[in-house]
């Protein structure tokens, strides 16, 4: 799945690359490749859905992605910026500035209003509270949750936090949107709205999304594909871009 | 960002309002309790010191057996005083201001149908001068009573509120022993000592009638003596030794069968045993200081642990580390700040409230606020910050994995 790039025109330059990148957990005997030598291209407003079993790897390579993982080996560009040369405050300041995040254990601070979860991002940018205000609310209001903005995740449905997870992601208008398996906790009926905002926000944002699944019926919402197979990338399932 | 912080701070003390609580409990109860022990014990030190000196530094005290040994043990051997010893003090030693002889008997005091068991002495009138007492109302003993004995009594307060109630007991006839005394005289309230007993619960009466009819001998258990201002207390305590061992026929080189103590020396055995307990007090303080903080230690470690996932979101949705650790510093140093503030007002609270039922002054020691608080303070910050930096420095997957 190469593709050759014009380094002059930075439209080619691809969002996110990944070349020759594994990720060993353990030593010796015991280590275990949870990824092994992938490369990966991932272009602006790419809407990406990463398959496989679990164990594949997939997961590994999303946290790789998120930077909140460290590759043993192999190089992770990020607009064309070596992110293994980076710090870990730079590496701090990329996630703050470019990417979203949405888990599968929606990862909301406990006991906090769903209003002061979405503002969080927000305040570590540093935004003047009466903008943190407006923006919050107006990602509340866009995942339709505007009426629930005071109360706590205790208090919210399993989609409920997750369309606060995304407002979250969203807040920030970030580059990237990484989510893993953002649907396993939730039913069917929850995780299609889910889906649907996640492309809304692809379509109409520009968003790019990444997302980890192995619900084939979600990875239908992508535009495009992308099978792991023990820590390797399935080239026999690579799809190209849905109709 | 140093205001984004605070308010990051301040949101999650306020969201674990069961956890700030414990971690500001535990810093209250080690400042408070080190401050109110350290503060009543400094305060009762200064009380006694005080009581003692008032009670007159230039009395002596003259008893018999020897005083070094302790309450008993050679005392019961050695004869006691008589009446011609006390004359002989007043006639050969110079600069006495008053000589007391005195004996004292714990008794049933009965009026009507009340009835109270208090200390009743017999001495002379010279008492009132030595021991520093004055008259509320009545009359003191004349040379009369003194001589022919009669049955004259002069009551303390407590006494006197204790059998007559609010009534005027001058003219009344209270009975000792089947012995009926007349009431001449009440004595001004002096209050509790700082040991706790009542100086109030006492009567006096001629130590001729107590001699004759309660002890039924001539014995004279202490002979208490005042020697005027400006005169060496040394100076006539080795007089009145000279001349009791004259008296008592001690051979040179053999110990003397009485003691001759000046006030001062009990001054100073008193305030030395009031530092030993002050010392202990101390210690106590010490000990709960250090439960304290090792109450501070866990919550705050067991805390941190719990808020590794926390501190795994923060990151990942882009803080960086030192942000973390500052709002894991500021939250420690305010909870930690709030308990100590909390735990002086409390402490000292309550080392006033204890002060005044303990009749011991309120004497503020501000150096043990000061290491209190800074101790628990520095405890909390301690314990609140390095284990959060130790989570701060994972990758966030890891702390986010952390359950």
């Amino acid at each position: 799945m190469k593709k050759t790039h014009d380094a002059g025109t930075t439209s080619d330059i691809p969002l996110i690359e990944l070349k020759e990148v594994t990720k060993t957990y353990g030593q010796g005997q015991a280590a275990m490749q949870a990824i092994d030598h992938i490369d990966l291209c991932i272009y602006q407003a790419d809407f990406v859905a990463i398959m496989g079993p679990s164990g594949s790897g997939k997961s590994t390579c999303m946290n790789i992605l998120g930077c909140l993982d460290t590759p043993t080996s192999g190089t992770y560009f990020f607009k064309g910026a070596d992110v293994g040369q980076l710090s870990s405050d730079q590496r701090a300041l990329l996630r703050r500035y470019y990417l979203g995040f949405i888990f599968q254990g929606f990862n909301l601070l406990n006991r906090t209003s769903a209003f002061e979860n979405v503002e969080l991002p927000l305040i570590y940018q540093g935004i003047p509270a009466r903008d943190r205000r407006l923006r919050a609310i107006e990602a509340l209001a866009a995942v339709g949750l505007e009426a629930w903005k005071s109360h706590t995740p205790g208090e919210l449905s399993g989609g409920q936090q997750q369309r606060v997870a995304i407002a979250r992601a969203i807040v920030t208008n970030p580059g990237v949107i990484l989510a893993d398996e953002p649907t396993g906790n939730l039913d069917s009926a929850c995780s299609q709205e889910v889906m649907e905002l996640l492309t809304t926000f692809n379509q109409e944002r520009g968003i790019t999304i990444v997302m980890v699944t192995h619900e084939v019926e979600m990875a239908r919402y992508a535009s495009r594909r992308i099978h792991f197979i023990d820590g390797r990338i399935n080239t026999a399932h690579v799809s190209e871009r849905n109709p | 960002m140093i205001w984004e912080t605070f308010i990051l701070a301040q949101r999650e003390i306020r969201r674990n309002v069961l956890r700030s609580s414990l971690t500001i409990l535990g810093i209250v109860i080690g400042v408070a309790a080190v401050i109110t022990m350290v503060t009543l014990g400094g305060g009762a030190t200064a009380q006694v010191t005080s009581d003692i000196t008032k009670l007159g530094s230039n009395l002596l005290q003259v008893r018999p057996g020897q005083g070094h040994h302790g309450p008993g043990g050679a005392r019961i051997n050695a004869d006691p005083f008589e009446d011609d010893d006390v004359e002989a003090i007043e006639r050969e030693i110079s600069g006495l201001k008053a000589v007391a002889p005195s004996g004292s008997r714990k008794l049933q005091i009965i009026y009507g149908n009340e009835n109270c068991s208090s200390s009743v002495i017999g001495t002379t009138e010279d008492f009132m001068i030595v021991r520093d007492w004055s008259l509320d109302s009545g009359r003191i003993f004349t040379t009369g009573d003194m001589r022919a004995g009669k049955a004259v009594c002069i009551l303390g307060t407590t006494v006197g509120d204790k059998l007559f109630g609010g009534q005027d007991p001058l003219g009344e006839t209270i009975r000792l022993q089947k012995i009926s005394f007349k009431v001449i005289g009440v004595l001004t309230s002096k209050g509790q000592s700082s040991f706790g007993t009542d100086r109030d619960d006492i009567v006096l009466i001629p130590i001729r009638t107590f001699q004759r009819r309660i002890a039924g001998n001539n014995d004279i258990s202490v002979i208490y003596v005042s020697a005027q201002d400006g005169v060496s207390t040394k100076k006539v305590q080795e007089n009145i030794q000279l001349l009791m061992r004259e008296r008592r026929h001690i051979a040179a080189g053999k110990e003397d069968d009485f003691n001759v103590r000046d006030m001062q020396e009990i001054v100073s055995m008193l305030t030395g045993t009031t530092r030993v307990l002050t010392a202990l007090l101390s210690a106590v303080a010490a000990v709960s200081l250090l439960v304290g903080g090792i109450g501070i230690m866990n919550i705050m470690l067991v805390s941190v642990t719990e808020r590794t996932r926390e501190i795994g979101i923060r990151l990942a949705i882009g803080a960086l580390e030192r942000e973390v650790l500052m709002q894991f510093l500021v939250e420690a140093v305010v909870l930690s700040s709030f308990g100590g503030l909390c735990g002086i007002v409390i402490g000292l609270a309550s080392a006033a409230v204890g002060a005044h039922f303990l009749n011991v002054p309120f004497i503020l020691n501000l150096q043990i606020v000061l290491i209190a608080f800074l101790f628990s303070s520095a405890v909390g910050v301690l314990f609140g910050y390095f284990p959060a930096r130790k989570a701060a420095l994972l990758d966030p997957i890891d702390a986010l994995r952390h359950e």
